[in-house]
């Protein structure tokens, strides 16, 4: 998957500024910058929930650029959200079900139960446990502590078994003894060797236990890209990024 | 038993009760309570449970607001009235006046969806009471096919015409006349197409509308084509609301665009919904069943109040069957005070809290 002069504006400013990068299968990048650098406006350009003002966004070989978020996500993109972005009102099994069931592409049976379909809901039933959720399969989704929600968000992204995934900010808000359990579910990924993974973090100890690669963005330009100790080593990603803190800036 | 009902449970005893009630009495009806008005009210709430549940879909499954509801209802209703009054007549011509009306619906409501489904809700909605009120005037003013507003007066099959008896004798004290044929006929179609609904609403399909109304970004995000699901619910929909048309062309033998296309009538349907708790299909059936019983019989019931409080002052004054509506007014406000999610909601969530 890459992207090549990938630009969006907002008016007369440019939100992510002609960012080209290519990201690779086995590889977890981590992307980094402070708050309003365009990490996340990267991300929805990606998953087409904004559409790029120039540029191109190239995955597998084809150009992705004007298709719609639904399509995107059916060619393997998967993407996780920083805000909770769930079904509230549904139960964490049905939202788990959901996603499950849009990646076996059963969306248009009419005219059997969902209940039926025992080979999903076993599907979800296991991703619950995997990211330990089983205990409140029945809970509805909004009745969830935080960071449940970001356990959820990523039994989403798990259920579409996408190529690429896209966590933005996956720890965010979370209770320092449950961070490590997100962690253990990305590291699990990477340890498939054949996915391609995208992180926005802003905790450096998060970055250098899990990074393979970090690239920097700053004002919606393309700063720095190379492994996390030469790049945090740059003066110039010190300056712009780690010089706030490397809390939440 | 469950399997019948696509294993959705009603979730709490009351609602249980009251859907059971519902049926008994729906079956029973021209049995218990002889004379027309009766079956009339009866064969009303049959088709308005279909109608209501169609629009549920909509509404309460996947967060569309449609006022269109009542046009596809008239096309129903005009497809089955067009040809029987132009003389035609028998069940093959009820047949396709029938899947004409549907038929048509089908492809409107498809035009409809995917021409403004895309665009944003609120002018979606405006975009439904154009038509709607479109409709209304087409079926008024095109009197040469519709009769404009004195409608369309027709004889219907002789299995279901006022002077048919099935049997020479009474069947328990009861006539088998044209009429509650018609009537079993209406809650047979009636009974099975709401089953068939609440299996589409409890299939996969029904549970990617409810993600639709819980949060259609996400859906999108997930890889569902919304606009997709989007526009066969409306088209399904349209087809149900359809069947219910012709059901009550059969039933009244006439059509008008006060019977079918009228915008109280889509207010009605509404608050059927509203009133019986949106997203639940019961829900439909329970609050088609209340208002149509409140817009029959609250009058008969107030004048009855009325004159059992005859000695005492204020209360005749207050019961004046004239008030009916008032008193319409004061039972939705309570029942919406109670019952917040709408009945068949709001007893759900608390059998689920139990």
């Amino acid at each position: 998957m890459r992207t090549e002069e990938l630009s969006v504006r907002f008016g007369a400013e440019a939100a992510v500024d002609r960012v080209s990068c290519a990201f690779y299968p086995g590889t977890l990048t981590a992307i980094v910058g402070p708050n309003g650098a365009g990490k996340t406006t990267f991300f929805n350009l990606i998953s087409g929930q904004i559409r790029a003002s120039s540029g191109e966004v190239w995955f597998r070989g084809k150009r992705i650029t004007g298709l719609g978020v639904a399509a995107r996500t059916r060619r393997g993109l998967g993407r996780g959200f920083q805000l909770t972005n769930l079904f509230p009102a549904l139960s964490v099994c049905e939202n788990t079900r959901l996603a499950v069931q849009a990646e076996a592409r059963r969306d248009f049976r009419l005219l059997s139960l969902a209940s039926d379909h025992h080979d999903l809901n076993a599907r979800a039933q296991a991703i619950l446990d995997h990211v330990g959720l089983a205990a409140r399969a029945r809970t509805v989704a909004s009745a969830l502590s935080h960071g449940d929600q970001r356990k959820l968000e990523v039994a989403l992204l798990l259920a579409l078994r996408p190529e690429v995934f896209m966590f933005d900010e996956p720890t965010a808000g979370m209770s320092v003894d449950e961070v490590p359990v997100v962690l253990d579910l990305i590291a699990a990924i990477k340890r498939d060797r054949t996915k391609t993974i995208l992180l926005v973090e802003h905790k450096m100890d998060v970055i250098r236990a899990l990074a393979d690669r970090v690239i920097v963005l700053h004002q919606g330009r393309l700063l720095a890209d190379g492994a996390p100790a030469e790049v945090v080593a740059l003066p110039l990603v010190r300056e712009a990024y780690l010089g706030q803190g490397s809390g939440h800036g | 038993m469950m399997r019948l009902l696509s294993n959705d449970r009603p979730g709490h005893w009351l609602l249980a009760l009251l859907l059971v009630g519902l049926l008994l009495g729906l079956l029973a009806a021209p049995f218990l309570f002889p004379g027309t008005k009766a079956l009339a009210v009866a064969a009303r709430i049959a088709i308005f449970i279909v109608l209501a549940a169609s629009y549920d879909i909509l509404l309460g499954y996947t967060g569309i607001v449609s006022f269109a509801q009542t046009t596809f209802f008239g096309l129903g209703a005009y497809g089955v009235a067009i040809p029987l009054a132009l003389g035609a007549s028998g069940w093959a011509v009820v047949a396709g006046g029938a899947a004409a009306g549907i038929g048509a619906s089908l492809v409107l409501a498809l035009v409809m969806a995917l021409l403004s489904l895309r665009v944003r809700a609120i002018f979606f909605s405006m975009i439904t009471l154009a038509i709607a009120r479109f409709a209304q005037v087409l079926a008024a003013e095109w009197r040469g096919l519709t009769g404009g507003e004195d409608g369309l007066t027709f004889t219907v099959p002789r299995l279901i015409s006022p002077a048919f008896r099935l049997f020479p004798a009474p069947l328990l004290g009861l006539p088998i006349s044209g009429p509650v044929i018609a009537y079993y006929l209406i809650l047979a179609v009636s009974l099975a197409a709401f089953l068939l609904m609440l299996r589409m609403v409890n299939s996969p399909f029904g549970r990617v509308l409810q993600a639709i109304r819980e949060n259609p970004f996400r859906a999108e995000a997930l890889g569902y084509r919304t606009i997709l699901h989007r526009a066969l619910a409306s088209v399904l929909a349209a087809g149900f609301a359809a069947l219910a048309g012709a059901m009550m062309a059969l039933q009244l033998r006439y059509t008008n665009p006060d019977t079918t296309l009228s915008f109280s009538l889509m207010i009605d349907i509404l608050l059927m919904v509203v009133i019986g708790g949106m997203g639940t299909l019961y829900g439909a059936a329970l609050g088609a069943a209340l208002l149509v019983l409140a817009q029959y019989y609250l009058e008969p019931l107030l004048a009855a109040l009325a004159r059992l409080s005859g000695g005492v002052p204020v209360l005749p004054a207050l019961f004046d069957p004239g008030r009916w509506l008032l008193w319409l007014g004061v039972i939705f406000v309570l029942v919406v005070y109670f019952f917040p999610a709408g009945i068949a909601g709001t007893l759900r969530a608390r059998g689920r809290a139990a």
